[in-house]
């Protein structure tokens, strides 16, 4: 039993691409790969905090704008040699609509 | 999955064969069921450090590279202690020394070398080692500790660096050597006699021209003594044979693979004689060569894995070698044919009292090989060049006085990197220090320097320090140091080039990043924040109006048309013509700037105005009511057109430069190029528009204006050079325009003019621009054509265009879900 948020359509969000929803004063990006899956992490990097949804998308992954910090989307962890994780959220995606978890 | 892989056995293990097998797990990971044979007792470590490690400045665990846990996570199957004695290749199976047997669908041999044992007699008596292993430096060790004198024979980088550590150990070392001269295969004699010099300093001692006749045992059965042909004879408990390695072989041989002075391969690293063997390292033989250092074997190694994983497409076609001696207070540097000979000439300079002594070779106008005493800092930048193969007519003048390429900002005036204590700062834009690079590559195994700025991030920003880095890494792991090969892929993604990239673009009429990836075998679904930018700007310089731009390709700033700040917020800055504005310009600015409340509001460097601190949801309504075009301040494009007043004012003016300066920016406004474009007019030359550090520089002079081209003022000063004077604005708009587009069809993404320049010659330029008038006119007007596709990016984003870049989704209320 879980509270599920709606927060927009898969079409809203371009391929290899991300939007930010605010929600209870928290950033949050989603994130669309080229196959599809999307997936919600908190909009800061695990490094200096820089906006992950402005990153470039590709595979899996995103690239912090900041400082090259690559993050994968799955489940937030920095690529090595960086250390560090950054904030995932439960996401779903019914007929093309999301909907994230509930904090 | 497992029962269907194909079985891969690698004999040896060693740094060959396991890199061959870490670039083989990248590329196809599940392909081979992977068993591996080591010969000595320990996982893959870094036989490089065996120096450090007889000299006491490191411990053996220190240098392994993969622990047993790493062979376990990859489900390699690991034999250590056991030597394979026989490879059956009718059933395809080897056998191991304790009777283990594994079968193979690929073989690959990576046995490496064995050291050259002088056939005299005693060679075999307890206290004569080699320096190949860790047994050997623990025999070294041992003997160090309870008795006085060694020997090494052979007095080249094994034998040196042998001595060396035994000098550190306590004993007391005499190095026998047959050639007149030290290092005689990497040095010169001038150059030998002055390290002769140095290492006798510390305590080195050296007999040279002298043939070993026999080892003469002592009481104990233990080595005692070395006798000479001549009749002399030397105390020895300890004798290192370092007279040079010989390929280890046996086991090809014994399968009747055929050998030569090593197995040998083809540029696959398949042997000559069974296509499923595979050899490479110091035991295989190519074009034949045998290389004895590290980075031709990952150069080998990157290739075979490419072929073991059947992608088939790489080629091995030979490596071009450096030295660097790792005794510490010893500074050596040597590459390609030092020597010389019939149709080179060389550039010596030798100062005797200061210990420095360097030699250029060159052919035909390119740098063959080097010799550096005493003071290495450009060997680095010389090796460069003679992998390039770069045409040297215009250095030549300077080309002894090297490349001071280590920029002058942000390291302290440093340059090198031998005289900065541990503590010294490096890299200044990520704070790091010597000391933790150094640390960083001795622990984590580094060679090149893409690995050192991975894990250090020492240059690795703007890049200024990477001559300091590459020298640290130079002098930390010695001539194995892996320089950045001349053909270096674009990145992991693919092997090919970014010159084969832009080519295969061309040439295959390829408009879209997806096409262009299937065409080229791109390695991943959908490439790399490195590669993906640089795709999407060959595309559209190569088919202006027909491929069509991917913003998601582009970096955050290229994309929302802004530059973004550190938390997160954008900076707007709008073009202003040459720098010239007016007061209703300024009350439109200024009223945005309350409207939206923008924090800071600062000239700029290229004369027009930043507006800092601005949200990112705002920027279509402050674009909208700006009302003026994009600076492209953002973007890898032409920024601006820096102008004095000239001679509309200025008392000393020849020309009118702001005029000038305007035609020039609103003829390339909205051009993007392979990196950011800064031009400058100066009406006189005073010059109070610097142009002499810009991408393309005007001056005029009385008789008409001066085109200075690929100058740079950031990370490191570059001065424009003169490309020709002109008579008239037209001209100045045809040869500027036609520059910038030949820069924007032949340079690499992210290369600006100034490496442009120097990596195609000026000459090269000149021939193009200067020499053939019907292809400067080409150019210009294949410049004007892609400008014309252009629309202002500002004004299509106030019209609408992805609206969803700027506009944040809005979250729904809370629904309960079961």
């Amino acid at each position: 039993m879980s509270n599920w948020i709606h927060v927009g359509h898969l079409t809203d969000i371009p391929a290899q691409g991300a939007r930010v929803v605010e929600h209870d004063g928290r950033r949050i990006a989603l994130f669309r790969t080229a196959e599809d899956e999307v997936y919600a992490l908190l909009d800061r990097c695990p490094h200096k905090g820089g906006p992950l949804s402005q990153g470039i998308v590709c595979g899996k992954r995103v690239t912090c704008p900041m400082h090259n910090w690559s993050i994968e989307l799955a489940d937030g962890q920095a690529i090595a040699p960086d250390v560090g994780q950054a904030h995932t959220l439960a996401v779903k995606v019914e007929a093309d609509a999301i909907y994230i978890e509930a904090a | 999955m497992a029962h269907t892989a194909m079985k891969l056995v690698l004999v040896g293990n060693g740094m060959a064969g396991i890199r061959t097998l870490e670039e083989l797990l990248k590329l196809a990971p599940d392909l081979y069921d992977i068993t591996v044979f080591g010969e000595e007792p320990h996982p893959n470590y870094n036989r490089i450090l065996l120096s450090p490690v007889l000299a006491g400045e490191q411990t053996v665990d220190e240098i392994v590279l993969n622990s047993r846990a790493w062979y376990a996570e990859h489900g390699i199957t690991l034999h250590t202690g056991k030597r394979v004695v026989k490879i059956d290749r009718a059933r395809r199976q080897v056998e191991a020394d304790d009777g283990t047997r594994a079968d193979y669908d690929r073989l690959l041999i990576a046995t490496g070398s064995k050291p050259f044992i002088l056939p005299v007699p005693g060679a075999d008596l307890p206290g004569v080692v080699g320096f190949r292993d860790i047994a050997d430096v623990e025999a070294m060790l041992a003997a160090a500790a309870s008795y006085q004198h060694a020997v090494v024979i052979g007095g080249g980088l094994l034998g040196l660096e042998a001595a060396n550590g035994l000098i550190k150990q306590g004993m007391a070392v005499t190095v026998v050597h047959l050639a007149p001269w030290l290092m005689e295969r990497q040095l010169d004699e001038p150059a030998a006699r002055l390290m002769q010099k140095n290492l006798e300093a510390k305590g080195m001692k050296f007999l040279l021209q002298k043939q070993t006749a026999e080892l003469v045992a002592g009481a104990s059965g233990r080595v005692a003594a070395i006798k000479f042909k001549d009749g002399d004879s030397l105390p020895a408990d300890l004798v290192v044979m370092a007279a040079g390695i010989r390929p280890n072989t046996a086991l090809a041989e014994s399968a009747s693979l055929y050998c030569n002075r090593g197995i040998a391969v083809t540029d696959t690293l398949q042997t000559v004689t069974d296509a499923r063997i595979y050899a490479l390292g110091e035991c295989a033989n190519h074009r034949g060569i045998a290389y004895g250092l590290v980075a031709p074997l990952f150069e080998q190694a990157r290739v075979c894995a490419n072929h073991l994983a059947e992608l088939g497409y790489g080629r091995y076609s030979g490596s071009v070698t450096s030295t660097k001696l790792k005794v510490t207070g010893i500074d050596l540097f040597s590459a390609g044919d030092f020597v010389g000979g019939e149709g080179t000439d060389a550039i010596t300079y030798a100062d005797p009292i200061a210990g420095v002594y360097k030699k250029l070779v060159l052919k035909d106008d390119k740098l063959v090989g080097a010799v550096l005493y005493g003071d290495t800092v450009d060997g680095t930048w010389y090796f460069q060049l003679l992998r390039e193969g770069r045409a040297l007519s215009d250095l030549r003048d300077h080309l002894m006085f090297g490349q001071d390429h280590c920029g002058n900002l942000g390291h302290q005036g440093q340059n090198r990197a031998a005289a900065m204590t541990d503590e010294m700062e490096v890299c200044g834009c990520n704070g790091v220090c010597k000391g933790d690079i150094v640390k960083a590559i001795k622990n984590h195994g580094l060679f090149t320097l893409e690995d050192v700025r991975k894990h250090t991030k020492a240059s690795a920003s703007c890049g200024s320090c990477t001559g300091l880095v590459e020298q640290i890494l130079m002098a930390t792991v010695g001539g194995d140091y892996s320089a950045t090969p001349k053909d270096k892929a674009m990145c992991g993604c693919t092997d090919h080039t970014h010159l084969e990239v832009r080519a295969a673009i061309r040439d295959q009429h390829l408009t879209g990043i997806p096409e262009a990836m299937a065409f080229l075998d791109w390695r991943t679904p959908n490439g790399c924040p490195s590669c993906r930018p640089a795709l999407n700007y060959y595309l559209l310089s190569s088919w202006p109006g027909e491929a069509v731009d991917d913003p998601q390709s582009r970096f955050i700033n290229e994309r929302a048309h802004a530059n973004i700040q550190k938390d997160g917020t954008f900076s707007v800055v709008p073009r202003m013509w040459g720098g010239i504005t007016t007061p209703a310009e300024l009350i439109k600015i200024a009223t945005v700037a309350e409207k939206y409340a923008v924090p800071t509001v600062k000239v700029t460097g290229g004369q027009r105005i930043d507006l800092l601190g601005i949200k990112k949801a705002d920027l279509p309504a402050i674009w909208r009511d700006l009302d003026m075009p994009s600076g492209h301040a953002y973007g890898k494009a032409m920024r601006t057109v820096k102008t004095c007043v000239g001679n509309e004012w200025c008392r000393f003016g020849t020309q009118a430069s702001m005029a000038m300066g305007i035609k020039l920016e609103k003829a390339l406004y909205k051009m993007w190029a392979p990196h950011k474009v800064k031009l400058a007019v100066s009406g006189c030359p005073r010059n109070c528009a610097e142009v002499a550090i810009k991408d393309v520089g005007i001056i005029g002079v009385d008789s008409g204006w001066e085109i200075y081209v690929a100058g740079n003022g950031g990370i490191k000063t570059e001065v424009a050079q003169f490309l020709i004077k002109v008579k008239t604005d037209e001209d100045v708009l045809e040869y500027s325009g036609a520059f910038l587009q030949l820069y924007r069809e032949e340079a690499i993404y992210l290369e600006r003019t100034v490496h442009y320049v120097a990596r195609v010659g000026l000459d090269y330029v000149k021939q193009k621009i200067l020499d053939d008038a019907d292809y400067r006119r080409e150019l210009y007007q294949r410049l004007l054509f892609a400008l014309q596709v252009e629309q202002d990016p500002w004004l299509e984003r106030v019209q609408g265009k992805d609206a969803h870049e700027f506009k944040p989704l809005q979250s729904a209320a809370v629904m309960a879900v079961a």
